[in-house]
């Protein structure tokens, strides 16, 4: 069975379509990352997953479960790390955890997740005096205090500097090999590339993509290479050149539609060397998720798949 | 159960923390009781032999009332604001659990309150007697009306006009509770709205149990009564926890 589950699920907010029919499983022990622009419907599942919407249509379960319905059933087992805020604004870091950890039957102890995320020396300051950083990290070790099977981490490296981001994929790689299924929403493509056994990208409310981070970055890559430079080289003398049509997808940013072999690559470098170009990097049959990301999520198709939901919700309505 | 006891903990520490809710429970009764106590220029009902037997009882109402009203709608309003009555919702700590210990905590401070005003109207010479179980009666039932009032605002505005309207609140009671100034020196269609409101309800019931030792007016019980249940089913009713 598995740990997470959502089966065509929409969500409306009055007029507006949220989350337009998406499904998506995570197996018990393993990392999903719900990867998607502002607006994409990203919060909102986690939202309903959590209980604390309504499905308008379609179903969720959490180890089975339904969220609504089996509340109190449900939340001992899981653990929530909100977008922002949650947490008394007066009272110190270390009071906040221990209240928390009151609540569960099992808890963790206390200050070792301090050690863990390194709050100990905060653990004495008010939340509202914390830093971004340090606020998130505390909000993580809440969704962690009570030993959850679940853990549902909405943008958890939002606000943190590189330590803390690496102290979170430490903690969230541990949580992993203890058998604790995660699903996080992020921006972070690197974040989810390093630490997702699968990603699932969502734009407009549907979803665009899923498979796992290498699934992704192969599909769809093996006719064309990509490489960075300065803006503004001449594409049409560049693709007479290499015998492939040549495009600047974003500037600086060049996609050459041919296949990825050597002798191709060899003759586009060879270009490139003549002209003497500053290239930033070449890649070739296998995208970085970030390139995938981008092209599935580019502006046009979102502005058109917000167009085609609107013309469904007047033939809904 | 442990964690019902550590959030009302939690609860009772960040009133006590709180300098406002400090001001308002404790240091604003102390302030009008003993200046009204010792400086005469409020009108005394007839019969009334010092101004503090007049006062100590409305004061203890106002105590209840800041407690109930104005330091739980503020704070509960504010934690609403700040998402923490959200992110409660994902924990095993229940809704009527969180309930619970916001009332426990209501009701400790009560207790700091009476333990601070009663010596101090002692001081001023008041002499409370009679009829500590229909004192009791009272309170609980003032708590529970103005508490339901307070929850009935921090569960439906935004923070910012909870704190408002509270104060605002605060202080149209104060002066239409019979608690500074008595009914009866109010003019006439003010004091019929006076009657029905719990605050004037709640003193004149303090007042005649610990005062004069007449028996609490019913009118006074039927009120305080109405508004006990009225206000906690509005406030479950439009209740929004984020």
């Amino acid at each position: 069975m598995a740990a997470l589950s959502v089966d065509d699920l929409v969500v409306r907010y009055g007029p507006r379509v949220a989350v337009d029919g998406i499904s998506f499983a995570v197996e018990p022990g393993t990392v999903l990352a719900l990867l998607g622009p502002n607006g994409a419907g990203k919060t909102t599942t986690v939202e309903t997953l959590e209980g604390y919407r309504r499905p308008s249509s379609g179903t969720v379960r959490v180890l089975g479960l339904d969220p609504v319905a089996d509340r109190a059933a449900v939340v001992p087992r899981i653990g929530v790390m909100l977008q922002q805020g949650g947490v008394y604004p007066t009272m110190p870091a270390g009071a906040v955890l221990r209240l928390f950890a009151s609540y569960y039957p099992h808890p963790v102890a206390p200050d070792d997740l301090l050690d863990r995320l390194d709050l100990q020396a905060v653990a004495r300051t008010p939340w509202r005096r914390l830093s971004g950083g340090e606020q998130q990290r505390l909000s993580l070790a809440l969704a962690l205090v009570g030993r959850p099977e679940v853990a549902f981490l909405d943008e958890p490296s939002a606000g943190m500097d590189p330590a803390a981001r690496r102290v979170l994929g430490a903690v969230i790689r541990g949580l992993r090999s203890d058998g604790v299924t995660i699903l996080l929403t992020t921006h972070d493509i690197e974040e989810a590339e390093k630490l997702a056994d699968a990603v699932v990208i969502v734009d407009g409310g549907r979803v665009v993509a899923a498979g796992t981070p290498d699934d992704l970055m192969r599909s769809g890559g093996g006719d064309e290479i990509r490489f960075g430079g300065p803006p503004g080289l001449d594409a049409a003398a560049l693709a007479a050149a290499v015998g492939g049509a040549v495009a600047e997808d974003r500037p600086g940013e060049y996609v050459v539609s041919l296949a990825a072999t050597p002798s191709n690559l060899a003759r586009l470098t060879a270009r490139l060397a003549e002209q003497d170009v500053a290239v930033a990097d070449i890649r070739a049959g296998r995208q970085r998720l970030e390139d995938v990301f981008l092209r599935l999520t580019a502006r046009p198709s979102a502005a058109e798949g917000e167009r085609s939901s609107r013309r469904r919700r007047r033939g809904v309505g | 159960m442990r964690a019902f006891a550590a959030q009302a903990r939690a609860e009772v520490w960040m009133t006590l923390r709180n300098g406002e809710s400090l001001l308002l429970a404790l240091g604003i009764p102390v302030l009008l009781l003993t200046f009204f106590a010792t400086v005469d220029v409020l009108p005394a009902p007839d019969g009334t032999e010092h101004p503090v037997d007049f006062l100590a009882p409305g004061i203890l109402a106002l105590a209840v009332m800041s407690t109930g009203l104005v330091s739980l709608a503020i704070a509960t309003g504010f934690q609403r604001g700040y998402g923490v009555l959200k992110r409660l919702g994902t924990t095993p700590l229940s809704r009527p659990g969180l309930l619970a210990a916001k009332i426990v905590a209501v009701l400790v401070v009560e207790l700091v309150q009476v333990a601070v005003l009663v010596p101090v109207a002692a001081g001023l010479g008041w002499r409370p007697s009679g009829a500590m179980a229909s004192a009791l009666a009272a309170v609980l039932l003032g708590t529970v009306a103005f508490s339901g009032l307070g929850l009935l605002m921090a569960g439906a505005l935004k923070p910012e006009l909870t704190l408002a309207l509270a104060n605002g609140l605060y202080l149209v009671l104060l002066l239409l509770g019979g608690m500074l100034v008595p009914l009866a020196s109010l003019p006439g269609v003010l004091r019929t709205l006076a009657k029905v409101l719990p605050a004037a309800a709640l003193s004149d019931a303090l007042r005649a149990s610990l005062g004069d030792g007449l028996a609490v007016p019913g009118r006074a019980w039927v009120v305080l009564l109405a508004w006990a249940v009225a206000a906690p089913v509005a406030a479950a009713a439009t209740f929004r926890w984020e």
